[in-house]
């Protein structure tokens, strides 16, 4: 036994915002191994240019948004090139964002509808100022040319 | 299934941040406020409890509710976790409705809160967009106010709804607020002012959207022999349902409008539904409560609905997705006035009176007013229709000015995601 025995000191200390009631700074951080799973193929399919939806074996329903099994009756989707024009369903521009996001703001935001395809495609509408939007308007994706294997590696600009 | 009755509730006053108070604390006030209401109810009554709140990332605690749980004296009762998100407190309004209706239960506690001070605001948009789906959503828009003004501006395309309709709204809830001590946010606004306020995401403007608390409420339910013998006057809970949709607002297909009994197919000829402008879970768990409850004609039957108006343009979609009005009239409907108390003046001057009936929409300032501490918000609703059809809203506010005359049947409506899950109930006054 060690009477004299001391828990090490260290000046790490704490960032301390507050007294009564005491708040203090506590970060926390992680790393996660995200694994698009079934749907790999799209992300995959944009670092080729390329614009996939599903379309449903059973009832052919076409999802502009990809998605393994169709939500109507429960088949499974094969992967179908999407067209590379559609038009704007719906927009807005984002003046705020979360975090991650404030750097880009204001970015603008559109659901896109494609002929012959049955749902959206949620993306970002670039090289227009907020007031040209209007829905119906016709657009085109384009591709980043170095993948970072996000959605966002396909984005729209007008027609 | 057996009646269950709405027997005690409490709520703490919401705000931008309590750091003085941890959720803990936060629940136990208002679990102390509805047992100093109801002197004949002891803990040892209590069978158990349905605990609510929407992120861990907020609290930064997992298995928050078991703290809760023995904060409370309420160990070694059952008790579980529920989380829906911007639902989660109707949805566990209705788990708690769910054990007593089901026997399991005599007195049961519904007990929500959030904390959502604990980040900044930034971060905290960040925690909420990631409930939409973070291998298609959250990447592109990472923001749920981004999301709701897609629905909106499609929903002002396709019915001609205009930004001045989707203002009244905030006109109206922020100053029904300024009789509600509870609220976060009162204020005597004009168009102008929500219009003139800074944009968060076309057209929404700050003034469009609720704000981000730390609170907590609670909902006591009971069984009838409990009820008749703790509580002077319960209020019976007439209906519950409950509706989903696609997680990805994107992905909503179009199908037939689901019907209420008074409305017909003609009714909606050439309407593409539900779109990105409507939502068919709201549809779907308004029909189920209404069935439940014998609900003909909402419109004509309820006296007052509390609703999820996380913003002004959720509120006009909603109204329709519960049949006050068809799905396209939303805007016209706050332009006649229907939606407002009849006792308060707003500075605003009404079209087409009597095209409705008056039937008073978040009297108690809703979320846009109060705030939304997620967790705790479903059942801030279900406390505020139960004081109301108590008729006790002037001894729980100090301010008798949003009591209703003699209201018989209220609504409460719940709202997660993109109206991914949704929650309707029906009060009662017996
Ligand atoms: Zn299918």
């Amino acid at each position: 036994m060690d009477k004299n025995a001391k828990l090490p000191e260290n000046e790490t200390g704490a960032v301390l915002f507050n007294v009564e009631p005491i708040i203090l700074k506590y970060h926390y951080e992680i790393d996660y191994l995200h694994s698009y799973a079934q749907d790999s193929p799209f992300f995959a399919g944009l670092a080729h240019g390329k614009l996939l939806g599903s379309r449903c074996t059973g009832c052919g329903h076409v999802y502009a948004t990809p998605r393994g099994h169709c939500m109507e009756c429960g088949a499974a989707t094969a992967w179908a090139e999407l067209p590379t024009e559609g038009r704007v369903h719906t927009y807005t521009t984002c003046y705020y964002g979360g975090e991650a996001f404030l750097e880009e703001t204001p970015f603008t935001l559109i659901l896109v509808e494609f002929e012959r395809v049955d749902t959206l495609f949620l993306s970002r509408l670039v090289g227009v100022e907020p007031d040209e939007v209007t829905i119906g308007m016709p657009v085109r994706a384009k591709f980043r040319r170095n993948s970072t294997f996000r959605p966002t590696d396909v984005y729209f600009v007008p027609l | 299934m057996r009646p269950v009755y709405m027997i005690g509730g409490g709520i703490t006053k919401f705000a931008k941040a309590h750091p003085e108070k941890d959720f803990r604390l936060m629940v136990k006030e208002a679990f102390d406020y509805a047992l100093a209401d109801l002197p004949r109810l002891g803990r040892a009554e209590i069978d158990g409890s349905v605990c609510s709140y929407f992120s861990d990332h907020f609290t930064r605690q997992l298995k928050a509710g078991a703290m809760v749980q023995d904060y409370l004296g309420l160990c070694p009762k059952p008790s579980r976790r529920i989380e829906g998100g911007g639902a989660t407190g109707g949805l566990c309004f209705q788990a708690a409705w769910e054990a007593v209706a089901s026997g399991r239960m005599e007195v049961c506690l519904a007990m929500g809160f959030e904390t959502m001070s604990r980040v900044n605001t930034w971060k905290g948009n960040e925690f909420i967009a990631l409930a939409s789906d973070t291998n298609f959503d959250y990447p592109v828009g990472g923001f749920y106010t981004g999301y709701y003004a897609m629905m909106v501006r499609r929903h002002m395309h396709e019915f001609g709804t205009t930004v001045e309709q989707l203002a009244k709204v905030a006109v109206k809830n922020h100053r029904n607020a300024l009789h509600n001590p509870y609220a976060q946010s009162p204020a005597a606004l004009t168009v102008a002012d929500v219009r003139s306020a800074p944009l968060v995401a076309t057209p929404l403007t700050i003034r469009d959207c609720c704000q981000m608390s730390d609170g907590a409420a609670v909902a006591i339910l009971a069984a009838e022999g409990a009820a008749e013998r703790l509580c002077d006057r319960p209020v019976r809970i007439a209906g519950i349902g409950c509706g989903t949709d696609a997680m990805r607002m994107a992905d909503r297909p179009h199908g037939p409008v689901l019907l209420l009994p008074h409305e017909t197919v003609a009714d909606y000829a050439g309407l593409r539904y539900p779109g990105v402008h409507s939502f068919r879970g709201g549809r779907s768990a308004a029909k189920l409560a209404y069935e439940m409850a014998g609900i003909a004609d909402p419109g004509k039957e309820l006296d007052f609905v509390e609703l999820h108006d996380a913003y002004t343009s959720s509120e006009i979609q909603t109204y329709e997705d519960l049949g006050l009005c068809r799905y396209g009239e939303g805007g016209g409907y706050v332009d006649a006035g229907a939606p407002f108390l009849a006792n308060l003046d707003y500075g605003l001057d009404f079209s087409a009176p009597g095209r409705w009936r008056r039937l008073p929409v978040n009297p108690s300032g809703g979320l846009l007013a109060c705030g939304h501490p997620v967790g705790a918000t479903g059942l801030m609703q279900a406390v505020f229709a139960f004081w109301q059809l108590q008729g006790t809203i002037g001894k729980h506010l100090g301010d008798a000015t949003l009591q209703l005359a003699e209201p018989r049947r209220g609504l409460i409506h719940s709202h997660a995601g993109t109206g991914t899950y949704i929650t309707v109930s029906i009060l009662e006054s017996v």
